[in-house]
């Protein structure tokens, strides 16, 4: 019996209010039949999973309007100087941006193998490895993305006071750069973000949470670690490969 | 109840093959000049790409057509804002005295 509802006895007692039995050794918190991690708002466990997918699409719709605002961004300047976009996404290094695309499509991978894992009450063990291999890939990513960051700090392409370029647009260039660290730091701020999210699942996988019947926070994070590998499947080309590389 | 679809591991597995062909594709269409092309075939695999990972990864293959409407909700919305964004920047200075 929930807390509230003892309290409520309490103050309103019922003609038919009847205490609790107590069996000695037999305690069981939830006495009427059905799944334990049914909330009692939700009339099944199908109608529960489903309320929570459809809750984190409409997150994830705002996500996509809160990218959009950069994409739009970048769709406005590159539009105003194709040139000086083409000129400026030279110096970003096309073979760490296809590293990364490759380590987080491996990541979604091993994503989705989880979430089946989970489905399919594979032992505890399975499910983790699953989710540490994300965790290990997500932060690969990430330490890339901190050689690719140190560089461009060294070659003073951070926009700002001590920004430098030599080419013939330096303007777009910068606005370039100011698109490139807004657009891959919001992206990164998520992988982190996810790790964190992760680091739970992990835990919760390991306490044996997760079976068949209840699968729910693998499943809705999931789609919140593929809806960041997405995000990069469009950065990679629109930042990395523009202006055409055939030139070199 | 559809949500708890199973896909089979070769299912998996296939679209992580796909996604790796992509990749290189992109890549490879870079290097290759095709004039204002490039930019449509670049975006052509990066929307095909996200498509199979919504479909498979996400799920959504197999979610309720409450979930299909959310989800390219978002997609629809994102279209108008770049749509009637980029009429404005672009049409700016066709009629004279206009803001430029």
């Amino acid at each position: 019996m929930s807390k509230g509802r003892a309290q409520a006895d309490e103050y309103y007692p019922g003609p038919v209010h009847q205490p609790p039995v107590h069996i000695a050794g037999t305690h069981v918190e939830h006495t009427h039949g059905h799944h334990p991690k049914l909330q009692h708002h939700f009339d099944t466990m199908a109608q529960q999973i489903e309320a929570s997918t459809l809750g984190m699409w409409v997150f994830l719709v705002t996500e996509i309007m809160f990218f959009g605002g950069l994409f739009m961004c970048y769709l406005v300047y590159r539009t105003a100087s194709p040139e000086g976009f083409a000129e400026a996404s030279h110096h970003l290094n096309v073979t760490w941006g296809a590293v990364n695309t490759i380590v987080l499509i491996v990541s979604s991978l091993t994503m989705a193998l989880g979430v089946r894992a989970a489905q399919t009450s594979a032992p505890p063990k399975t499910q983790v490895a699953w989710i540490v291999a994300t965790m290990a890939l997500g932060a690969a990513f990430l330490g890339v993305k901190a050689i690719e960051y140190t560089d461009k700090f060294t070659h003073h392409l951070v926009p700002g006071p001590y920004f430098k370029w030599e080419g013939k647009h330096p303007a777009a260039a910068e606005m370039f750069y100011s698109l490139y660290f807004c657009m891959t730091g919001l992206h990164a701020l998520h992988m982190v973000i996810g790790l964190g999210i992760m680091m739970v699942i992990g835990i919760m996988a390991w306490r044996r949470q997760f079976d068949a019947d209840y699968y729910t926070p693998v499943e809705v994070s999931g789609l919140y670690w593929h809806f960041v590998d997405i995000v990069w499947i469009f950065l990679f080309p629109l930042l990395y490969l523009i202006g055409g590389h055939f030139t070199e | 109840m559809s949500a708890g679809h199973v896909a089979p591991k070769s299912m998996y597995y296939m679209v992580f093959g796909a996604l790796i062909v992509g990749t290189i594709l992109t890549v490879a269409a870079a290097k290759v000049d095709m004039g204002p092309l490039n930019n449509i075939v670049m975006l052509a695999i990066a929307c095909t790409k996200a498509t199979l990972v919504i479909l498979f990864f996400m799920h959504v293959r197999w979610s309720s057509r409450l979930t299909w409407v959310v989800a390219m909700s978002g997609f629809f919305w994102l279209l108008i804002l770049f749509g009637i964004g980029m009429t404005d920047y672009m049409s700016r200075g066709w009629v004279p005295g206009t803001l430029r």
